[in-house]
């Protein structure tokens, strides 16, 4: 499939993957794909991040490739490998025959025939169905090192192996980076992107996306749950519940054959929303209570 | 859509430049670079909506959360005609970054500043008396007599030696291994890469072995420290003592706490001692006062543990124990604080008594959570940091034990 070519395309692929989406992330979504830059995906935890990657591969019809960063994450398993047992058969056989120089077997061996390629040197490979998508996720969990060697990567599209030279790719891949932000990444790779903070939904937006991603929960059920989570996200919490929690939550109540919330449900199931003994331990009992009589009575001011 | 004929293009590009430049002077990273980006991305997504608008220029301009905050406001400002983008899209293009003075809604001062010119930015702040003092007259104590010495009762001169033997502070923290590998002729593992390449070098008749062995690296060091009136003294010298850490290698926090929690990182790492401790005097304001050791643990915790603790940070936390709440919600951040960390080491200036005893709430809240508890309250319990830091100790040691049995 072609990219979008505007910004309400752009708005409308994302949809079509069901993937609810702001006009504003749509822009940026836009402009990266249409400039050919990186989009870097800042947010906490469970907002979706990493489903605009996916969405985007499915709706455009291009492969996923996915690097998920890990601390010492290091070039052999990001970008290349030698096949050395492979390598070490072309000179036993170079032997064997007997007749090979030394500069025709170095060039022969370290040749891309040898080359074990991992995600991004496989981003730069072109592809029958078009350019691929490249999710780079959890950027802030590697560290310093790894993000200067994706410098190069990011700005021209290319990877420079040693041995063999610079492999620069035809059609630059969509890359998509995200990061929790648990540490800040450099702004030299940061200037190379398009930047976009993915916030919690509103309330609204909230709705939207648990008709789409849990359809099968009852509205009335639903609107008390966006009223529930939303109520949480302005309580002191070590983790605030994403999107993710809220999805999760309404498919264990509607597996639950709940029709409404009421306190009982909410103590026994706030360990898919909460994620910290704390957290739970703060809103189980009385606070549930509390916070659920409050949407109760927004819900029942708003229907009047 | 791309309706940006050259011609008026020239226009909105002059205009994105100057708002660039607004954005620089109010401590945005823009250089020439981001603008040309933005002409580019606002090209492409068109000029049809104030919104797109908006959005095109944040993508490129704003790459920090915090960021966000200094755009919104100056982009209001600088673009407030809400026909502007009418206007441009017809080709009557005023320049509007001269009028872009004096806003109604109240503006960060960064922002406020950077539009309104070149002139000074805030008002500078009383001269507090935390200001660290220099005794001009130098003299030269004894190093071994200096070492053993309270900084309490040092006086100026020695106050003066301690600091610049406190300059050269290294803390050789043990170091821990990472997941990348070096050469290194005496490691466990083959380097085959290197190995195929030697090979080849000799015409593949023989196949020399050569080792890899990972690579080490020192974890990240997170310091706490108490500024409150009891620690006075000894939080002012050993804020020599950080910058000396802090300018010694990377991955060093630095976060001062009394009645609030106060990170100085950034301030510490100017190289200049003298730079950076009128920046931390500046930005820091409960100095001498009371101490919240549950409250600021709370704040440390919830906002900056996932940030600066990843890695297996080591954590050096500096307090006397002494709390204003009498210990209240402590043991509970101090739980989480030890959970997220490879090793806590307490510090304590009221170590440097015998008889001190652990009965004081605040100290029996602590206690259990710590890995290690040391004195700090002169040059050779620095040094003796030193040694320990450097020492591969088991979490639980006897010692602790001791100490949690004396607080029970």
């Amino acid at each position: 499939m072609d990219l979008p070519q505007s910004v309400e395309d752009t708005h409308a692929l994302l949809a079509r993957g069901n993937y609810v989406a702001d006009r504003s992330l749509a822009t940026a979504l836009y402009l990266s794909l249409s400039l050919k830059r990186p989009l870097f995906l800042e947010g906490e935890a469970g907002v979706g991040k990493t489903e605009i990657a996916k969405v985007l591969s499915e709706t455009l019809g291009r492969r996923l490739l996915r690097l998920q960063c890990y601390e010492g994450l290091d070039a052999s398993s990001a970008v290349y490998e030698w096949n050395y047992a492979l390598q070490m058969v072309e000179i036993r056989m170079a032997e064997a025959v007997g007749d090979r120089d030394r500069a025709a077997l170095e060039g022969d061996i370290f040749s891309r025939k040898f080359l074990i390629e991992r995600p991004l040197l496989q981003a730069l490979e072109p592809s029958a169905s078009g350019p691929p998508v490249l999710l780079i996720d959890e950027l802030d969990r590697t560290d310093e090192p790894f993000e200067a060697y994706l410098l190069e990567l990011l700005s021209d599209f290319q990877i420079t192996i040693p041995e063999i030279g610079t492999i620069a790719a035809d059609e630059p891949p969509l890359v998509i980076i995200t990061s929790n932000r648990t540490r800040e990444i450099h702004d030299a790779l940061k200037r190379r992107c398009f930047y976009y903070w993915v916030d919690y939904p509103n309330a609204d937006r909230e709705m939207e996306i648990l008709a789409i991603k849990a359809p099968n929960a009852p509205a009335d059920l639903s609107r008390q749950i966006v009223g529930f989570v939303q109520n949480l996200r302005d309580i002191d919490l070590f983790k605030l519940p994403g999107v993710a929690e809220t999805i999760d939550w309404a498919e264990a109540l509607t597996q639950l054959d709940k029709l409404t919330l009421d306190p009982e449900s909410i103590n026994d199931t706030l360990g898919t929303l909460l994620k910290y003994q704390d957290d739970i331990a703060k809103i189980q009992g009385s606070e549930a209570s509390r916070i659920l009589n409050e949407v109760n009575a927004e819900l029942a001011g708003a229907a009047e | 859509m791309n309706a940006i004929s050259p011609a008026d293009g020239g226009l909105i590009a002059a205009n994105i430049m100057h708002f660039g430049r607004a954005l620089r002077a109010a401590g945005l990273p823009v250089g020439p670079g981001r603008v040309l980006d933005a002409i580019h991305a606002v090209q492409t997504t068109g000029l049809k909506s104030r919104q797109d608008f908006y959005w095109s220029l944040h993508a490129v301009f704003v790459s920090r959360r915090d960021e966000r905050e200094l755009f919104d406001q100056a982009f209001h400002v600088f673009w407030r005609n809400p026909k502007i983008l009418e206007r441009m899209m017809s080709l009557v293009l005023p320049s509007i970054s001269n009028e872009a003075a004096a806003p109604e809604e109240t503006l960060s001062p960064r922002v406020a500043a950077a539009l309104a010119g070149n002139e000074a930015p805030q008002s500078e702040e009383q001269e507090k008396d935390t200001e660290v003092i220099f005794d001009a007259a130098m003299s030269w104590s004894r190093t071994e007599v200096l070492g053993e010495k309270d900084f309490e009762k040092m006086t100026n001169e020695e106050v003066e030696a301690a600091r610049r033997a406190m300059r050269h502070m290294r803390l050789p923290i043990e170091t821990v291994s990472t997941r990348r590998f070096q050469r290194d002729p005496k490691g466990p593992t083959v380097d085959m890469r290197a190995t195929m390449r030697a090979a080849l070098r000799d015409g593949g008749d023989t196949i020399p072995l050569l080792k890899r062995d990972r690579r080490q690296r020192r974890p990240p060091l997170i310091v706490l420290c108490d500024i409150s009136g009891s620690m006075d003294r000894y939080s002012r010298m050993l804020t020599h003592f950080m910058h000396a850490v802090t300018n010694d290698r990377d991955r060093v926090h630095t976060f001062l706490f009394g009645t609030h929690l106060t990170n100085v990182t950034r301030y510490l790492r100017n190289k200049d001692i003298d730079i950076a401790l009128e920046k931390v005097a500046e930005n820091v304001n409960d100095w001498s006062g009371g101490t919240r050791i549950g409250t600021c643990l709370h704040d440390f915790n919830k906002h900056w543990s996932r940030r600066v603790l990843g890695q297996g940070a080591v954590i050096l936390f500096i307090s006397d124990g002494l709390d204003r709440d009498a210990g209240d919600g402590v043991a509970k951040e101090m739980r989480r604080l030890q959970g997220s960390c490879r090793r806590l080491i307490w510090l304590n200036p009221l170590l440097r008594y015998d008889r001190f005893e652990p009965k004081s709430l605040g100290v029996k809240a602590i206690l259990p959570f710590v890995d290690d508890f040391r004195p700090v309250h002169n040059l050779n319990s620095l040094t003796e940091l030193a040694d320990a830091l450097n020492r591969t100790g088991p979490r639980d040691s006897a010692e602790m034990a001791e100490w949690r049995r004396r607080a029970a």
